[in-house]
């Protein structure tokens, strides 16, 4: 599993996360490559359902990373979605879905090195937990089907 | 149950209500859905251990809400639901007369909402007892275990959805899982299809759900999947303090928030 390069999906907000992200980039701060950025305007705004489809198209690991409370730009987006995800992560830890590969944050404009740190501690983890096998498992017996049924 | 039945006979020749809607016995002796709507039918109306389907799911019909004014013979999960659609804005409270029926089958005077909130909050909310205790086996179970006992039931799943047509809670004209740009749920009955319309369905009852367990009643290949909105419904005791559906004037719990709500996984 040494050459094993995790790829990691990161949703995160416009305001603060991703603002964060862009200040690692000019503060020259190296981190981990893994991972891909998409921007959403705010955690509120962060289905569930992507997460699960970031999973079926071969995400590894996931980071959701948005405003610290009280700095939404939209004030209770992330209030919002931090309930969403108690929720969430309940019903799959009950479902045996393993939440380990996903890493939430609050990441504000002014924590370049906190994104960075984030970054490369998601990616560590999941090089050593290996590719999401039992999801990927669930995509291709369904590929396999079709096949078969043509 | 002649109470019940010179209620409803009273309520319809009164012109209090266009329609009753209980049970009746049906050809093979199982207890049906019944629209009285002649007072001379109230007969039919039985209610005994066999009347177990939770009404509340055809009050959001449009053939029904067009009879206006209705009587509904409702046991504390029907109760629920009533309150859980009024507060959602989708059944008219003053539209509504409540035959309640207690937990030893005797009529119940419930003269308005607010007598049935009272009612609700003197009752039992948690989840019905034989479900609680296989909550408490799965719950024990470890990662992989979980896993392949949900992916087991998952694979019988047919994509029915009469699961989700069975809920009082799942009114959506258009569900998310007939969209189809983009198309969030695989079409098939497949490993991947099952599973993600399984955890579509109940992230959208979290908070939600009443725990009448009537999807895994409505399922015709046994999958309890009842148990994935109960184990929610739980969580949302535990984290929130909330049982849905016991107010007419609540926010769901995942359409509100409180600042201090408490978790311990964001970094
Ligand atoms: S599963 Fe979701 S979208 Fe479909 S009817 Fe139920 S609540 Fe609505
Ligand atoms: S138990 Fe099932 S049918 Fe009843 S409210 Fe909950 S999700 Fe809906
Ligand atoms: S009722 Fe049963 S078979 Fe039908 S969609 Fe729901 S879980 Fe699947
Ligand atoms: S804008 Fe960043 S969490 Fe709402």
């Amino acid at each position: 599993m040494s050459d094993f390069e995790p790829k990691v999906v990161a949703f995160v907000c416009n305001w603060c996360t991703y603002a964060g992200a862009d200040l690692t980039g000019t503060s020259r701060l190296k981190y981990a490559s893994n991972v891909k950025i998409i921007r959403f305007p705010c955690t509120g705004r962060i289905d569930f359902m992507l997460l699960l489809k970031a999973f079926a198209n071969g995400a590894d690991g996931i980071i959701v990373s948005g405003c610290h409370p009280n700095d939404c730009h939209y004030t209770s987006g992330n209030f919002h979605a931090k309930r969403r995800w108690i929720m969430f992560k309940e019903l799959m830890d009950f479902m045996g879905i393993d939440m380990n590969r996903v890493t939430f944050s609050w990441v504000s404009a002014a924590e370049g090195a906190k994104w960075a740190e984030v970054v490369n501690e998601t990616v560590t983890r999941i090089r050593e937990m290996g590719p999401y096998v039992s999801y990927k498992e669930l995509v291709n017996k369904t590929i396999e089907e079709e096949v078969k049924n043509e | 149950m002649n109470n019940l039945i010179s209620r409803a006979k009273e309520l319809l020749e009164s012109k209090t209500v266009n329609v009753v809607i209980g049970y009746e016995a049906g050809p093979t002796g199982l207890a049906r859905p019944a629209f009285i709507t002649d007072s001379a039918k109230a007969d039919k109306l039985i209610y005994d251990e066999r009347c177990v389907q939770n009404l509340a799911v055809y009050l959001t019909k449009a053939e029904v809400k067009n009879f206006g004014k209705m009587a509904i013979v409702a046991r504390l999960p029907v109760m629920r639901s009533i309150m859980m659609l009024i507060s959602e804005q989708q059944v008219i409270g003053d539209n509504l007369i409540i035959l309640g029926i207690s937990e030893d089958n005797s009529l119940l005077d419930i003269a308005s909402i607010s007598v049935m909130q009272g009612y609700i909050d003197k009752c039992d909310l948690g989840n019905p007892s034989k479900d609680r205790e296989i909550l408490a086996e799965l719950n024990k179970m470890t990662p992989e275990e979980k896993f392949s006992w949900w992916q087991n039931q998952f694979s019988k799943c047919i994509k029915c959805y009469a699961c989700r047509q069975a809920c009082p809670m799942c009114y959506c004209i258009r569900c998310t899982v007939e969209v189809n740009q983009p198309q969030w749920i695989p079409v098939q009955a497949n490993a991947h299809g099952n599973t993600e319309w399984h955890i579509l369905r109940a992230m959208h009852l979290a908070g939600r759900c009443i725990s009448c367990g009537e999807c895994g009643r409505a399922c015709p290949v046994g999958i309890p999947c009842h148990l994935l909105t109960m184990q929610l419904a739980d969580q949302v005791w535990n984290y929130f303090h909330v049982h849905a559906g016991t107010s007419d004037k609540m926010n769901s719990v995942l359409s509100t928030y409180e600042p201090n709500d408490k978790e311990s996984f964001i970094i």
